[in-house]
């Protein structure tokens, strides 16, 4: 698990990007990795740091998908949606890995093993349909494999 | 012996790390003396991960080999391909941009110059800002992240412009689906683009630039932060750029995953630390883009492609293509094809060739029914435009576009209502919100496709007059093209979205 920063964790993260032009996004990126999402405490501190209102940092976050405001399960895995994966039959393929986990798009499941989120390409179109688990890609995806993938997770 | 096995995404989406790993241990427990050399990929996505094998008789190709099959490869029972430059997908092509791609270890400097790098930045250094805006004029080059617009034009704003500290920002967000030949060209020569990006600095005065990465490519990410700090360590990059005195350094930029931040002035907004929201135009960013500066946006393969232009001269270019549409194309062919990947050939070839002859048809065996050409925004190309030559004016008379050249094949078991229908929920989800064609009109498209879906063939009417609103009220190509996939698909596929759904129940 993740730990939950304190302000003082996030005042130091913060230091590392501030003579860059245009900070906002490293440190928003760095805050994910370091912590699995982006805690509500820490926009009042980015905001101040970076002299904006903290209406506007919010508004950041809200705009990009890829920042979360609670912790993802253990592993994330994103399924492809987009028109070549769906060209090779991907909305098929997750629906059922979305029924064999029993979570719906963005959901976790029970155990807090794995949440599935969509995708809309990964440069894989040339081996649809595809995947991206913790970070690692998997191209020509069968049921089969998708299905021997999420259940080797811990 | 030498080995090559690609280190692309898409070589290691289908096992190439596991082939790799199989091949160091058998190499050890056998007592073979051989040295394996990640490479970027050959394109031939089809037979990755492809193995290719030198022992003296040039490049062996071996393909697609599994971690199991390593064994028997290294022990001479598996068939070769040939050689892998006589392989005709590969020996088809042209590469120019892509030259090294799949030859080199991507991050080998010295791999880099033995096959022509730097020569181009070598030159442009003995050159002023203006000769070189001319050479890429001459050139011919035209943006290839999808408005086509001539690069050396849009430098020679930049060069113009004065101000104190100018940008050059490659926009490498590449979000299109069936698009891939950005992140191939950063996964497998990474110094090309740095190389491009260091010449548009010496032609217009920049000596800082950015390249806004999306997310999606964490393997680029890291591919090209480690040859933006070995190229910087070698003095190609930083105050003292090949010991000429001039400046050029450069960083990578995540995106944060909003499909719209592919359009320029939306990346420079979230470049900034903003909300990725679209700016009207004008002002243009070659006078006031990031930060308020002069700045060049040019898509990844644009400037890519800007070294060899350099090595070989813009006359040697411009030679190829057809008409206005000079130089070559990597053409991205993906989705339900029997040889999909990447294949870089002057502008020209009719899209049914490279579909049939090229690709081989469908992946599935059965009849190719449409192709969808540039990404989300693009339209579907039934075969009846198969003999479109490829090139940005003969694409524009056909009614679609090029975008950045990829192709999306579909068998003829598509449902090209869905599709139609998929076009308006993208626009929907990754809208920026700005303005309300774009914003409203494609969650109504949605609806409307879908009281179609339902019967109501009277709604294809107002579908009609709803992509006319979105193409004409909306301020970037997000909304502004959603309706060639839609139209298109319509125009091509008319018995799909005619109530038949409801006449056979
Ligand atoms: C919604 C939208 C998404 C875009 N996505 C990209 C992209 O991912 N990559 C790209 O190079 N250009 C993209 N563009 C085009 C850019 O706005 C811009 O024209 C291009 O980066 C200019 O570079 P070039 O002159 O080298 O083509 C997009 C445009 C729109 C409207
Ligand atoms: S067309 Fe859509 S994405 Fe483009 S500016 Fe308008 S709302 Fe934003
Ligand atoms: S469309 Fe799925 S990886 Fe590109």
């Amino acid at each position: 698990m993740h730990p939950q920063p304190s302000a003082e964790d996030i005042r130091e993260l913060l230091g590392r990007h501030l003579h860059l032009e245009g900070p906002l996004l490293p440190i928003l990126h760095d805050i994910q990795n370091s912590f699995g999402f982006v805690p509500q405490t820490a926009v009042p501190v980015i905001a101040e740091a970076l002299n904006l209102s903290v209406a506007e940092v919010t508004g950041v976050i809200g705009f990009y998908h890829d920042f979360r405001k609670a912790p993802a399960g253990r592993h994330v895995l994103k399924l492809c949606r987009a028109e070549a994966c769906q060209s090779m039959g991907s909305e098929v393929l997750a629906a059922r890995i979305l029924s064999l986990l029993g979570v719906d798009w963005h959901g976790t499941t029970t155990d807090g093993r794995i949440t599935v989120e969509p995708v809309y390409c990964l440069g894989l179109c040339a081996c649809a349909p595809a995947a991206m688990l913790d970070g690692r890609v998997h191209g020509a995806l069968t049921e089969a494999r998708a299905q021997r993938l999420v259940e080797a997770l811990a | 012996m030498k080995i090559y096995v690609s280190r692309d995404s898409a070589a290691k989406a289908l096992g190439a790390d596991e082939v790799a790993e199989a091949l160091t241990a058998e190499i050890d427990a056998s007592g073979i003396r051989g040295e394996i050399i990640r490479t970027g990929s050959r394109g031939m996505v089809w037979l990755e991960p492809l193995v290719e094998i030198d022992a003296g008789q040039g490049r062996m190709a071996y393909g697609p080999i599994s971690a199991d099959d390593v064994p028997a490869l290294l022990g001479g029972r598996i068939d070769s391909l040939g050689l892998t430059e006589e392989i005709p997908f590969f020996a088809r092509q042209t590469r120019l941009t892509f030259a090294r791609c799949g030859v080199t270890d991507p991050l080998s400097l010295s791999d880099y110059e033995t096959h022509g790098g730097l020569v181009g930045l070598r030159r442009a250094l003995v050159m002023s800002g203006e000769e070189i805006v001319d050479e890429v004029k001459v050139s011919g080059l035209r943006g290839r992240g999808g408005a086509g617009f001539p690069t050396g034009i849009k430098w020679d704003t930049v060069r113009l412009a004065r101000a104190a500290q100018k940008y050059i920002v490659c926009n490498a967000d590449e979000g299109d689906s069936g698009t891939f030949a950005d992140r191939m060209i950063m996964e497998g020569d990474p110094y090309t683009l740095i190389e491009g990006m260091a010449i548009a600095g010496l032609a217009t005065g920049a000596t800082r630039g950015y390249v806004y990465l999306r997310s999606e490519y964490p393997d680029a990410i890291a591919v090209m932060e480690e040859a933006v700090k070995r190229a910087r360590a070698a003095g190609i990059l930083g105050a003292d750029v090949l010991g000429s005195g001039r400046t050029f350094d450069m960083e990578i930029r995540s995106g944060a995953g909003a499909y719209v931040c592919g359009e320029e002035t939306s990346l420079l907004n979230s470049l900034e630390g903003k909300r990725g929201v679209v700016r009207s135009k004008p002002p243009l960013p070659a006078l006031e883009g990031f930060l308020g500066r002069p700045t060049v946006v040019n898509n990844v393969i644009s400037l890519a492609t800007v070294p060899v232009i350099f090595e070989k001269g813009a006359d040697f270019y411009a030679a190829f293509g057809l008409g206005r549409s000079k130089g070559t194309i990597p053409v991205q062919i993906a989705g339900n094809v029997a040889r999909g990947g990447l294949f870089e050939t002057a502008f020209g070839m009719p899209l049914g060739e490279l579909v049939e002859e090229v690709a081989g048809g469908t992946a599935s065996g059965r009849a190719v029914k449409a192709v969808q050409i540039g990404g989300p925004l693009g339209a579907y190309f039934a075969r009846d435009k198969f003999d479109t030559p490829f090139g940005y004016e003969d694409f524009d008379g056909q009614g679609g576009l090029i975008g950045h050249a990829g192709l999306v094949v579909f068998d003829d078991s598509a449902d090209m209502l869905k599709m139609a229908r998929f076009a308006m929920e993208f626009c929907a989800v990754e809208s920026c919100g700005k303005c309300t064609p774009c914003r409203i009109g494609a969650v109504r498209g949605v609806e409307t496709l879908d009281r179609i879906a339902a019967g109501d063939s009277a709604a294809v009417e107002v579908l009609t007059d709803l992509c006319e609103v979105m193409k004409d009220g909306s301020l970037c190509a997000l909304g502004g093209f959603t309706p060639y996939p839609v139209m298109s698909a319509l125009q091509a596929f008319p018995e799909e979205f005619a109530g038949v759904k409801e006449a056979a129940e």
